[in-house]
């Protein structure tokens, strides 16, 4: 009888799993918030070129720095371009450079750090010291040299951001492998014989895997202030691509004016990054992991 | 104890020659050379050799490398590109202007953090706790760019209480630099304070929900006593390397702040030499980034050891 209950709680399937931990997270009331900001903007980046009610790069002299009306809702910028429809457009290249860089952060970190752990030794040492070392220059300093070399097209980006803030999952990655690696289900793995991949794919990942996770998320919403910092440097995606850094850096020396066509972008971004922070941070409290105490690395 | 700091500062100097290694290969590996991205369509024939043998190019790598690492040291960083100017002499006044910003900043930010984290979590979940930490998380994840325009739409231009730009020269006193400086400082305290209140607010939760607090309250010990006898002086050493963190974290956030601002300090002089593709500034440049996130981390590492015992005991035995 007792052996049946363990048996069906581990049959339940994926899907089960994660509606449950989706319930938990929008359960609290800062988690709820940051699930439907999220939601809002990833349906505004898929039906965004639909509803757009202007061409986005239609520039029109006569329209300059209209005050919002009925017509031009958040107001025309300094080319006479409808800012509303800019906005609404601005968070789909950030939305998804970041999200693919993400990705790849996690896979590349997550991977490399449970390799260290569990390998540890001189390999785990070497490693380590050069996952420092890197930490050690400012992000903004490599990204900005990499794009100014190699340019700022799509296929430098992910990569080059994906690396940037990779390093950092390998840590977390490597610090949940240590508290595993100790559990008698690893010691009798070994034991078995089982390589070391095996004991990766079977043993380590199903465990930190929630740390990581965690982690990706967090460096999501981290990524996209960094891209959108390059971006408002001028390092970033190029015009005329609406994007809410390079809408706010074009706008702010007109603000004294013309506050409208830098505050559309300015709530486009802060609502997007905060939303992404607080699902992160309910997705780490419905997995149970305490990440308050963390400092950004 | 003598050993373990020995061997702290022995990591912190081998993590320094691998960012030296990188930012060297980086630059090597990466398409063009420094005299080809500043010299851009020109570089050909006379002009190309010229340049190649004023910055010393035309030797092999490692020797470049060897030469360079032995002049950094010394504090000699060789000539940048566009100014002609050897980059000891730029970096200067920059490191002095950010030095400046920085410390305003750390020392409005700490106190006031203490306070804030303190406050929300004596008063975990109550309205201080609620209406403080709504506010943080704002603070904190808002991009410094926003919520340094924020501020100068709303105090420079709609207000008029204070200038929005910096406008002085690089090598300005440090009198005449202090009134520009206010905005800068609050953007930049700004989030630091956020980052620092959050940690301080769970690191106090921690102790406040252990053992020997308990029973600190079950003998009857008033509450403030305990608070700052028994809480406040286990929660805040954790602290020290988180705050640590964040302040060498913040080195990249300064940069984009001293753009908005058009401060003179050393993050504008990233965006410049970067936009002049003046390549051994950018070298200079990382080392000493690197060099104050290393120390930072060294100087919390070392008072966290000096002032708690336990961890003494605890690091040697490992």
């Amino acid at each position: 009888m007792k052996l049946d209950n363990i048996y069906q709680e581990e049959k339940k399937s994926n899907f089960a799993k994660v509606s449950e931990i989706i319930i938990t997270m929008a359960s609290r009331p800062s988690g709820f918030i940051g699930l439907s900001i999220l939601i809002f903007h990833v349906i505004l980046a898929f039906i965004s070129p639909y509803v757009a009610p202007y061409d986005f790069k239609a520039i029109n002299p006569t329209l300059m720095l209209q005050a919002p009306s009925a017509e031009y809702w958040f107001g025309t910028d300094d080319l006479g371009r409808d800012v509303f429809t800019r906005t609404i457009l601005g968070g789909r290249t950030a939305l998804t450079i970041t999200f693919f860089g993400s990705l790849i952060a996690l896979l590349w970190g997550g991977l490399l750090g449970i390799f260290c752990g569990l390998v540890g030794g001189k390999t785990d040492d070497i490693v380590m010291r050069i996952v420092d070392a890197f930490l050690s220059i400012p992000w903004i300093l490599a990204m900005l040299l990499i794009v100014s070399l190699l340019g700022t097209s799509t296929e430098v980006l992910i990569p080059a951001l994906g690396f940037f803030y990779g390093k950092g999952i390998v840590r977390v990655a490597r610090a949940a492998t240590h508290d595993v690696i100790a559990k008698d289900f690893i010691v009798s793995a070994r034991a078995r014989g089982h390589s070391n991949f095996s004991i990766i794919w079977n043993e380590i990942i199903p465990n930190v895997r929630d740390a990581i996770l965690v982690e990706g998320a967090m460096r999501w919403s981290w990524m996209l202030l960094g891209f959108s910092s390059l971006s408002f440097l001028g390092f970033g995606v190029s015009p005329p691509t609406p994007d809410w850094g390079l809408m706010i850096s074009n706008a702010r020396g007109l603000m004294s004016f013309a506050y409208w066509s830098v505050i559309a972008p300015i709530v486009g971004l802060s609502s997007l990054i905060i939303g992404i922070n607080l699902t992160a941070d309910a997705f780490a409290k419905a997995l149970g992991i305490d990440r308050s105490t963390k400092a950004p690395v | 104890m003598l050993f373990l700091i020995i061997k702290r500062i022995l990591l912190g100097l081998i993590t320094l020659f691998i960012v030296s290694l990188i930012t060297f290969v980086g630059t090597e590996i990466l398409p063009g050379d420094a005299c080809t991205t500043y010299l851009e369509r020109q570089a050909f024939g006379e002009q190309l050799e010229a340049c190649y043998r004023r910055l010393g190019l035309n030797v092999p790598a490692y020797e470049r490398y060897v030469s360079w690492a032995v002049n950094a040291i010394q504090g000699d960083f060789g000539y940048s590109l566009s100014g002609e100017m050897p980059i000891k002499e730029v970096l200067g006044p920059r490191i002095k202007n950010s030095l400046v910003l920085a410390s305003a900043a750390i020392f409005i930010g700490i106190p006031i953090a203490l306070i804030l984290g303190i406050v929300t979590a004596l008063w975990r979940d109550k309205l201080p706790d609620v209406a403080i930490s709504t506010v943080t998380i704002f603070a904190m994840t808002i991009p410094e760019f926003i919520s340094a325009t924020l501020l100068i739409l709303i105090i420079a231009i709609w207000l008029e209480w204070l200038p929005g730009i910096v406008i002085v020269p690089t090598d300005v006193s440090l009198l005449e630099l202090l009134p520009n400086i206010i905005l800068p400082v609050i953007a930049i305290a700004m989030i630091m304070t956020a980052h620092m209140a959050r940690m301080v607010r769970s690191s106090v939760i921690q102790v406040m929900a252990s053992e020997y607090v308990q029973m600190a309250i079950l003998k009857g010990v008033p509450y403030w006593k305990m608070v700052f006898k028994h809480v406040l002086p286990n929660a805040l050493l954790p602290a020290i390397n988180v705050v640590a963190l964040t302040i060498a974290w913040l080195l990249g956030g300064v940069v984009v702040t001293e753009v908005v601002f058009n401060y003179p300090g050393l993050g504008r002089l990233v965006i410049e030499s970067i936009s002049n593709r003046d390549l051994p500034t950018v070298q200079a440049l990382a080392i000493i980034l690197a060099s104050i996130y290393v120390s930072i981390n060294l100087l919390a590492d070392l008072m966290t050891l000096m002032l708690n015992p336990r961890l003494k005991t605890l690091q040697i035995r490992k």
